[in-house]
């Protein structure tokens, strides 16, 4: 009976469908107060529905959801927000044109017609100094960084005075690892005040850090919910997927000692990428780690021709290369996935078929006319081989899975025949089982012979799938790791290995 | 980086460049003009040249609310035409007295505001289309009631002759200044001291976080839009008052003026980045090109390729501007 005291908040049998989707099934939850409850679940699982219910966007369902002790049944974000819960959305919701107490106090501004800026700004200022982010109250958004942004939103959410459930939606997404340090040590602070917070990640280890329980769901439906101190990670993922998935690093690389340099990259220059050189291999997997803003985004803009190169030269298969425009790449068998599918990968209003042969046209149209048979037959080729999941080649890709996106996106490449795959953050976004999939997708392309950078800010992810790691920090190389001797720690040694002003240490 | 060097900065990152840009334009033309025109440094010229900015500029502050929405506005020349012409009807044919007829121009052109508030704040239709439909419908509209005829304002000479002194006082100061600049001034206030102001950058900037935040922006939109047909109500009556005599043919085309008097000025096409007073600069540089060219006596067409290439230029400085924010 105790138990049932402590829960601020309490769902029951929530029962949600949308026009032929049974978005929530039976599904229940409850939160203790002042607990980081983690809540997890893939792609499609529900818990953004289920979010949308507690934070009254959605407002019509069925089940009793209790909130402080009383039958609630919130008709808008305003009302969830006074009685004591506010949410910090996956995708950052901020106006970037406003200033930083714009934003915050947006709504609020004034109880009448007129507003002035000069006490938001005041209280702007209490709130910068209560969470210590280093802004100023009259700075426009757009010109703070992500994870600044992302604690501006959360001092927003927690603005509201009668504050008491916070809701996070995947925080840690676009943060480098010391803002979600952050982030992590502000979670506690909140919760030692008292405040519930719901935490939305697919990163498990950052959940078996900071959490206390963790619920996970799985179809719409609640699957069951643990204490984090008597669970094992390996739990948690049979629960998401139903299966076992073990991501072990890993130990050694195949690839031989002297295999053929396939890109040869020396003394990259730009205003942001500082007198960078490596080596890819055939074969290989080059992982590439750092902070976000290292510059290896960056780097990789210059090797692909999207921004122009200061100095330095490009190799591929030993002959010197000029590489001005990102057609000058592609002819040199390089590709480049980016991080934002959704802007630079897909075009999402057209289906599988459209995208995957986006780039190959040349090859299957004849004097003018396209081929509309061979791109069937290509597409199915790579729908099989690539295992995406569609109905067919006819799906509009805005309707797949991140994961399912990827693999139209590599399929794209593969059609145009790429040798060297350079994938930016090829997991982000994508939910534990569709990462393995891509995983497994790209040890396949390198056994074939094709060469990969991979971008990525997840250590786990770069200790898995690489067979070197080169390690950026402020756009210099800071040094380079064979997978035998790279770890967590020696990784983050050179990702923060800052340029100290002046001496030299 | 101190303070002063953050400003200077986030004035060349702002519109702060776009304004400094549209300064000197304003200037190079006004000596351009005065070497090359004939008579252009004399009073009549500058008459005109003002003549132009009231109704252009009355215009243009509705639409830079309109546009900092992220919508546009086709539809105000025409609104402002067609309501001059019904408040020429109510005088001429209903038999009303000025004061209401001036009064039946603001509140029509306040109803087509709403008119289109509603067709895209409650209907959803993006603004681009719904203001295409209200420019048809108000001209056509207004045409129809005032039976295609030309509809005259009362002369100077004549009984209620007074009204024209709300443009020029009869010692020939020019009244419609001290309207623009006090409706500039109220217009100012709405957009930078009240809430509306403050949702109108806000839906431009993300609408999404808007509704988000549990404001209601259809709701804002709609008051925005009813703003805009006010000021395109004002832009009627002085309309009104410097022309006489309305035909239904005139009404189109001035948005595109109203429209490219913002982009000047600064105010971005994509919402949430703008201010009034780029777009009175934005103003001026029309009004003195058009007057300018016309004193080089260049065809009226030549006014048209120019404006044309002078908003291109405008919008090249932003695009520019935008890629140098991105870069650095």
């Amino acid at each position: 009976m105790k138990q049932e005291e402590q829960n601020i908040l309490e769902m029951k049998d929530i029962d949600k469908t949308f026009p032929g989707v049974h978005a929530l099934d039976h599904c229940s939850f409850s939160l203790r107060k002042g607990e980081i409850h983690a809540l997890i679940g893939e792609n499609g699982a529900g818990k953004s529905t289920l979010v949308k219910i507690m934070t009254g966007i959605y407002s019509e369902y069925e089940g009793s959801y209790q909130f402080n002790y009383e039958q609630v049944h919130f008709r808008s974000v305003k009302e969830a927000q006074h009685a004591g819960i506010s949410i910090v959305h996956q995708e950052l919701n901020m106006m970037n044109d406003l200033t930083v107490a714009q934003n915050i106090f947006i709504g609020r501004e004034s109880k009448g017609f007129f507003c002035s800026d000069k006490k938001i700004n005041e209280e702007t200022e209490k709130l910068i100094r209560e969470f210590d982010i280093n802004v100023s109250p009259t700075e426009l958004l757009k010109n703070l960084s992500v994870g600044k942004a992302q604690m501006v939103e959360i001092a927003r959410a927690m603005s509201f005075d009668a504050t008491r459930v916070l809701i996070l939606d995947e925080p840690t997404a676009a943060l480098s690892e010391t803002e979600s340090e952050d982030l992590f040590r502000k979670m506690q602070d909140l919760k030692k005040r008292g405040v519930s917070i719901i935490f939305i990640s697919h990163r498990l280890g950052e959940i078996m850090r900071v959490a206390d329980r963790v619920t996970v769901m799985r179809d719409g439906a609640y699957i069951d919910t643990l204490n984090i101190n008597e669970c094992k990670v390996d739990d948690i993922i049979c629960l998401m997927v139903g299966r076992e998935i073990i991501e072990e690093p890993k130990q050694i690389s195949h690839v031989p000692q002297n295999a053929e340099v396939v890109l040869d990259v020396r003394n990259l220059c730009s205003s942001k990428v500082r007198d960078v050189s490596f080596q890819l291999r055939r074969g290989e997997i080059l992982g590439f780690a750092g902070l976000v803003g290292a510059g290896r985004t960056e780097t990789m803009r210059l090797i692909y021709g999207a921004d122009p190169v200061r100095s330095g030269e490009v190799f591929v298969n030993g002959k010197s290369c000029t590489i001005r425009h990102s057609k000058d790449a592609i002819e040199n068998g390089i590709c480049y996935l980016s991080e934002d599918r959704k802007r630079y990968g897909l075009v999402l209003g057209l289906s599988v078929t459209d995208n995957t042969v986006m780039a190959s046209y040349k090859k299957l149209s004849k004097t003018g006319f396209v081929d509309r048979r061979g791109c069937d037959e290509k597409t199915n080729f790579f729908i099989k081989r690539l295992g995406i999941k569609t109905p067919s080649g006819k799906q509009i890709v805005k309707n797949l899975s991140g994961g399912n996106q990827q693999k139209v996106v590599i399929a794209k490449w593969l059609l145009k025949d790429m040798d060297i795959l350079i994938f930016d953050e090829p997991t982000r976004g994508i939910d534990v089982g569709a990462r393995a999939e891509i995983y497994h997708l790209m040890d396949e392309l390198v056994a074939q012979g094709k060469s990969i950078i991979m971008i990525s800010s997840d250590l786990t992810e770069v200790l898995r799938m690489s067979d070197r790691i080169v390690v950026m920090c402020e756009g210099r190389k800071t040094g380079e790791l064979s997978i035998e001797e790279a770890s967590q720690g020696s990784i983050m040694r050179l990702a923060t290995k800052h340029e100290t002003r002046g001496a030299l240490k | 980086m101190n303070r002063k060097s953050l400003k200077i900065n986030s004035i060349m990152t702002g519109t702060g460049l776009q304004k400094l840009i549209a300064i000197g334009a304003l200037v190079v033309l006004y000596i351009f003009f005065s070497i090359f025109g004939n008579h252009f440094l004399t009073q009549d010229t500058f008459v005109s040249i003002l003549d132009s900015s009231y109704y252009i500029g009355f215009l243009a502050i509705g639409t830079t609310f309109v546009i900092i929405t992220g919508g546009i506005d086709l539809s105000s020349g025409t609104v402002m035409v067609g309501s001059a012409l019904i408040g020429g009807v109510a005088y001429n044919v209903w038999g009303c007295s000025i004061v209401v007829s001036l009064l039946i121009v603001l509140l029509s052109a306040i109803l087509f505001g709403l008119f289109n508030g509603i067709l895209v704040g409650k209907l959803g239709l993006p603004p681009f289309i719904a203001t295409l439909g209200t420019q048809f419908i108000s001209l056509g509209y207004c045409s129809v009631i005032a039976k295609v005829q030309t509809q005259t304002y009362p002369r100077l000479t004549s009984e209620d002759g007074w009204f024209k002194q709300i443009v020029y006082k009869n010692n020939g100061f020019p009244m419609g200044m001290i309207w623009l600049i006090l409706f500039f001034l109220v217009a100012w206030i709405l957009l930078n001291k009240t809430v509306l102001g403050r949702y109108t950058y806000a839906i431009g900037s993300n609408e999404e976080a808007v509704e988000l935040s549990g404001i209601k922006s259809n709701h804002w939109k709609i008051l925005v839009y009813v703003v805009n047909g006010f000021f395109c109500g004002l832009a009627g009556i002085i309309y009104a008052a410097t022309f006489s005599s309305i035909t239904p043919q005139t009404g189109n085309g001035q948005e595109m003026y109203s429209i490219a008097a913002c982009v000047i000025g600064g105010t971005s096409l994509s919402g949430g980045v703008g201010s009034l007073s780029g777009t009175i600069l934005g103003v001026f540089v029309i009004s003195v090109l058009k007057t300018g060219l016309l004193s080089m006596g260049l065809p009226v067409q030549w006014q048209q390729v120019l404006i044309g290439v002078v908003v291109l230029l405008a919008v090249l400085v932003d695009v520019i501007r935008m890629k140098k924010t991105r870069a650095a």
